[in-house]
């Protein structure tokens, strides 16, 4: 789904202090707000659809209630951001708690040491920027193409090292009571041993039916609840979703760099999902390990004669917007036409794939994943080809050999003890 | 009858303990290779290199043993007799016939054990020792070396291990071949080797080992 022609959503995080239209210069850094990472009074907060102000007054958005800003309060309250100033838009990505990432969500504002030995309390009571460590504001990350981290250093060899991952605390040899974990994270991340299921106190959403959309009760957009995860389940605006909690992660080879399906490529639409972004990485390559990811799973909008993903108009007080009229055609054409992208005006939806990297929520050392998690035949990486590994692997060919063997001389020292019975029998 | 002692207390010793170990390093080497699962992989990955961790340790004993107490000459190949013997074990044992080179002290194995012993201390155990120990250190190998692939050591560590299972078999029934079915485990036990009839040692055992001797 798309920013553009929904600005006015979607920029109460994605950058854009008092967007306007179209001509919004978002790349002027007085065009920031301050506040929504610098606050303190934990009281900031921007009304969802206010266009990347905070209200002007207080307003409410289904069902909450949006105060008006104390200015002077939160002004003064300024310092390094928290992890619920990051939080605002990092844990709510997509439109609500856990609905984009798996390992980021509101249960990081306060994390028991179960969910996240750095950021609890009880544990590091790490801030984001304690990792995500900050230059003059370009905040350390992974950041679309670029990879995540080339230099797999320790601090303690270089303390300038741009960007923190989990070796630059830990050095890629932490283990001491189990030595060959060492031998392991040069292939496979901390992350994949490290956390074992992602979103193990809140649901994250895992599948996203647009699709079924625009059902209405008397002619009214309506609402049903998940009551088991307490989440919503079905919303006129956005169709079915499906959440869980405590997910099992999916394991890829990953380099830290990511390959997006932009709306100007083409798809396949014969060979659903369309992966909207591809996750890059090979077993040859010395920078790639295995990493754990989210996949969040969706049926979306396609221009079926053109094969390209299609842009919505979801947001706004006109004829076209989906949320107001719930008129596919209309929504589709309208983005389109803003972005001005070509549309054939003939749609459809299919099934697609998002994958997000898991690196929080990491767990107590002792809640690591056990050896057999991986070294069985039924493994978590099971699916994994292309490299031997001992517990999931067996050879053909010498095993068949070998039994025979064993059977054979069995068979052969079987016969010649029968034999020996019978003619010392008979002698006697 | 007559008995004879023939394996010392350290021999004795030894012997148990390698069974054992290679009993154990069976039993967690092919859970690890994934035939089956009892242990649990951290289980059997744990015991398995503890144990040859010790057997390392012992086969240095064994072999500082026999280098110290001349034990080593029992082990000297010979052809003489090795068809008699296999003829023996092949056709004669089943009419009850005697061994054509019985045990005495200076002689504790037939020409067949001999060779077998030899093979499997010069070329299998190092040959296990050798690909097991590539295997552990596969991370620290240097880049250039031609083993990149942990799947062959992999592979070539099982072929050794398949080798010690047949021998295992074999050698085991081999045991209830002497006069009764149980008198060579016992003797393994006790020291004690009941021997048929005691007879000369024969010319072309003793030219050898005097020969070594020298
Ligand atoms: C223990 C260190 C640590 C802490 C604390 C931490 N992060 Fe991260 N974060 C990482 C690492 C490591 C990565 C992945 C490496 C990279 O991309 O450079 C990452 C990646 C991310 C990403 C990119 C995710 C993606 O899809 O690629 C976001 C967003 C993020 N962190 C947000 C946060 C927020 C918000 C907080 C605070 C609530 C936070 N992080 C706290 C270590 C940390
Ligand atoms: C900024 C430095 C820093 C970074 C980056 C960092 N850690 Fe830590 N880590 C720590 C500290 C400090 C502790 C001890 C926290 C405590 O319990 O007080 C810790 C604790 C842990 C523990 C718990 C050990 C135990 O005894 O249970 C694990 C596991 C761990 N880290 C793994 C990781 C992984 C995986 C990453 C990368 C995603 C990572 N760390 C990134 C500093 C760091
Ligand atoms: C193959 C799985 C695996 C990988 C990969 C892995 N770990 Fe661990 N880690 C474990 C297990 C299991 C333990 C608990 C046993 C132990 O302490 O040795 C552990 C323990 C730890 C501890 C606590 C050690 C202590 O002595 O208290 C830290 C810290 C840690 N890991 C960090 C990391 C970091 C950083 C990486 C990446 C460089 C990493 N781990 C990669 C499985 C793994
Ligand atoms: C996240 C999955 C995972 C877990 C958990 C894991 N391993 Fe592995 N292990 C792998 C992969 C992948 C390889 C192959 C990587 C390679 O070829 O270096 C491997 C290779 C090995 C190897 C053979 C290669 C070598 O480096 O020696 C051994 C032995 C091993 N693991 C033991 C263990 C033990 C013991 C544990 C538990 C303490 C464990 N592993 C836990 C994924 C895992």
């Amino acid at each position: 789904m798309n920013i553009a022609s929904n600005e006015a959503r979607c920029t109460s995080c994605h950058a854009g202090y008092g967007w306007k239209d179209k001509n919004f210069d978002f790349s002027n850094e007085e065009k920031v707000d301050c506040l929504v990472c610098h606050d303190q009074s934990l009281e900031y907060k921007k009304f969802p659809s206010g266009a990347g102000y905070p209200s002007k007054e207080d307003k409410y958005f289904e069902g909450q209630l949006f105060k008006k800003p104390d200015f002077n309060k939160s002004a003064q309250s300024v310092g390094l951001p928290g992890r619920h100033n990051c939080g605002a838009c990092h844990f709510n990505g997509g439109g609500g708690d856990g609905v984009k990432h798996g390992d980021l969500d509101s249960s990081l504002i306060d994390p028991p040491y179960e969910l996240d030995v750095h950021m609890s309390k009880d544990g590091g009571n790490f801030s984001c920027a304690r990792c995500h460590t900050t230059v003059e504001h370009k905040i350390a990350g992974r950041c679309y193409k670029t990879p995540a981290f080339t230099d797999r250093k320790s601090v303690l060899d270089d303390d300038m090292v741009k960007r923190i991952s989990c070796v630059s605390c830990h050095t890629e040899t932490p283990h001491k009571e189990v030595k060959k974990l060492n031998d392991h994270t040069d292939k496979v991340s901390c992350q994949a041993c490290h956390i074992p299921a992602f979103a193990r106190k809140n649901p994250t959403k895992m599948y996203w039916d647009w699709s079924t959309g625009g059902k209405l009760k008397d002619g009214k957009p309506y609402v049903t609840m998940d009551e088991e995860m307490n989440r919503i389940k079905y919303m006129s605006k956005k169709g079915d979703f499906t959440w869980k909690k405590n997910v099992e992660p999916e394991y890829f080879w990953f380099n830290g760099s990511m390959e997006y399906t932009l709306l100007t490529d083409k798809i396949d639409p014969s060979d659903p999902p369309v992966k909207l972004n591809r996750v890059m990485g090979d077993m040859n390559d010395e920078k790639s390990r295995i990493y754990p990811f989210k996949v969040h799973k969706a049926k979306q909008p396609y221009d079926k004669k053109n094969n390209t993903m299609a842009a919505v108009h979801l947001f706004g007080n006109d004829k076209t917007s989906y949320w107001k009229n719930f008129h596919w055609g209309n929504a589709i054409q309208a983005a389109m036409d803003y972005m001005e992208l070509p549309y054939s005006g003939e749609y459809d939806f299919i099934e697609t794939e998002y994958h997000f990297p898991t690196t929080h929520m990491v767990a107590p050392a002792k809640n690591a994943l056990s050896c057999k998690e991986c070294h069985s035949r039924n493994g978590r990486l099971k699916k994994m080809a292309g490299f031997y590994m001992p517990g999931r692997d067996s050879f053909g060919f010498i095993d068949k050999t070998g039994f025979a063997l064993i059977i054979l001389s069995l068979c052969t020292v079987f016969v010649h003890g029968i034999i020996r019975i019978f003619s010392s029998s008979k002698k006697e | 009858m007559e008995k004879i002692y023939l394996y010392t207390r350290f021999e004795r010793f030894w012997h148990w303990l390698q069974g054992l170990l290679i009993i154990l390093l069976i039993i967690t080497g092919f859970e690890i290779h994934s035939t089956y699962s009892i242990l649990g992989f951290e289980n059997a990955f744990k015991i398995h290199n503890y144990a040859a961790w010790t057997w390392l340790i012992l086969f240095i004993f064994i072999i500082f043993w026999m280098s110290i107490t001349g034990e080593w000459r029992q082990y000297i190949p010979t052809m003489k007799k090795i068809f008699d013997v296999m003829m023996y074990y092949a056709f004669y044992i089943f009419k009850g016939y005697p061994h054509p080179v019985p045990k005495s002290k200076r002689k504790k194995h037939n020409p067949l054990q001999r060779i077998t012993y030899l093979a499997i201390v010069s070329f299998l155990i190092p040959y296990q020792i050798i690909t097991g120990f590539l295997y552990y250190f596969y991370n620290e190998l240097p880049k250039s070396m031609v083993i990149k692939d942990l799947s062959l050591l992999g592979a070539l560590h099982t072929i050794g291990a398949f080798a010690f299972i047949v021998f295992l078999i074999i050698h085991v029934y081999m045991t209830t071949t002497g006069h009764t079915w149980t008198a060579h485990i016992k003797s393994m036990f006790t020291g004690w080797e009941e021997v048929d009839n005691p007879h000369e040692i024969e010319e072309w055992e003793v030219k050898k080992q005097a020969k070594a001797e020298k």
